[in-house]
């Protein structure tokens, strides 16, 4: 019931996710962070199994940390990407595998902004835009008719905008409060987090 | 739900006159949802030596890791590099290692020999089952439409450029007919002196 929505432009990477914990009909909360930052230069936004998401993108930072501390230097955003399929498909076929579905977003003076999209089954697609989630379904049309590579920072948040309110809209399960952050090179920063009453305001 | 149909895709391979080809969609989806249109299914493994993986992505990938680590210390070994029909014997074994637990890829095999230049395709099922003919294979979710396709349309001793027309409209209208194929389509010409990679302009449904 999770969504997550990612965009990368020519500058910068920008994420959104819903903030909504909850077990089946019970919601705990509604300002959950799910983004987690791997690095200064690295965001990866989780959705599924709930504890799988926190022990996998935690299992994935202290090891992206390690790396660092060991050679002196980060891992780049495809190796990182490539790191964090490996240990999904290993999971895999293991006795419990995780179910953790993601978008990982890296900054690179090299490569610039990139988005990976991955499934629990560990395919891994670099790609302009993605989604996850049945919200994603909805947003994943407008962000076709929309998108272009040289979006600003904010038309990509008013891109996000048109998606959350098209999930608020018609996807039977109320999301009300989506985060947002933006990867660029300077490294992560969050705007505003997107509200269903600021929206239909 | 099958699996080998949990993401789409089709690959094929012909022989031709001192050549072959290997082409393959370039549609990424989760069941109905196209999620990408630039996926690669087809790995070159040597020079004149390419491999495509039509099934489950995520073993698609895996097995193109696992089977470059095989080759790369193979070639280390040897140094020299390896025939088709020894690499397609790598990917036989390498698949029915995992008999009871299988990755989900029906590998398509082309290639010439680096000695004697003879054009070599082969395909295998999932566990690894190999196949050798002498004209085409044929692998991935629109399979059927693939085999007649290739049947009505390939003839022995084509030319290269020939051999690519043909594959392409082999490929195009087997893929048009299934839903999750598709979108896009690239072939590789390997002859002896060079490889040429095309990307087809298809119907992106």
């Amino acid at each position: 019931m999770e969504c997550v929505l990612g965009i990368a432009c020519n500058d910068f990477v920008i994420l959104a996710s819903d903030m909504t914990n909850a077990h089946s009909i019970l919601v705990n909360k509604q300002d959950e962070d799910k983004m987690f930052k791997l690095s200064d230069r690295l965001l990866m936004a989780v959705t599924g199994e709930s504890g799988d998401t926190t022990q996998f993108a935690e299992y994935i930072e202290k090891n992206i940390q390690l790396y660092k501390m060991r050679n002196g230097y980060e891992l780049s955003p495809p190796a990182a990407a490539n790191f964090t399929r490996r240990n999904l498909a290993d999971s895999l076929r293991s006795r419990s595998p995780y179910m953790v579905n993601f978008l990982l977003a890296g900054y690179s003076e090299r490569t610039g902004p990139e988005l990976y999209w991955m499934d629990y089954l560990a395919s891994m697609i670099k790609t302009p835009f993605a989604t996850h989630g049945y919200g994603g379904m909805f947003s994943i049309g407008i962000m076709d008719r929309y998108y272009r590579p040289d979006l600003t920072e904010q038309e990509a948040y008013d891109i996000m905008k048109k998606c959350v309110a098209e999930i608020q809209k018609r996807l039977i399960i109320n999301l009300p409060n989506f985060q947002v952050k933006v990867l660029d090179k300077n490294g992560i920063h969050a705007l505003d987090v997107i509200r269903s009453q600021n929206l239909t305001a | 739900m099958s699996i080998l149909s949990y993401n789409g895709g089709c690959v094929l391979a012909m022989k031709g006159k001192g050549c072959v080809a290997i082409a393959s969609d370039r549609r990424f989806g989760v069941q109905t949802s196209t999620l990408a249109m630039d996926f690669q299914r087809i790995f070159e493994m040597g020079p004149h030596l390419y491999i495509g993986l039509p099934g489950l992505a995520t073993d698609t990938l895996t097995v193109h890791e696992r089977l470059r680590f095989r080759l790369n210390l193979y070639e280390l070994r040897e140094s020299r590099k390896i025939k088709p029909q020894t690499f397609s014997a790598m990917v036989s074994n390498l698949l029915y290692e995992r008999r009871f637990g299988p990755y989900f890829v029906e590998p398509v095999i082309a290639g010439l020999d680096p000695v004697t230049w003879e054009p070599f395709i082969s395909a295998m099922d999932l566990i690894g089952c190999p196949n050798m003919p002498e004209d085409f294979v044929v692998a991935g979710t629109c399979a059927e439409q693939l085999f007649g396709m290739c049947e009505a349309l390939w003839e022995p001793n084509l030319e290269p450029d020939d051999l690519f027309e043909t594959i392409s409209q082999a490929l195009m209208n087997a893929f048009d007919r299934d839903a999750i194929s598709g979108w896009g389509g690239v072939v590789h010409i390997i002859e002896k002196d060079k490889v040429t990679t095309r990307m087809l302009k298809t119907r992106m449904d």
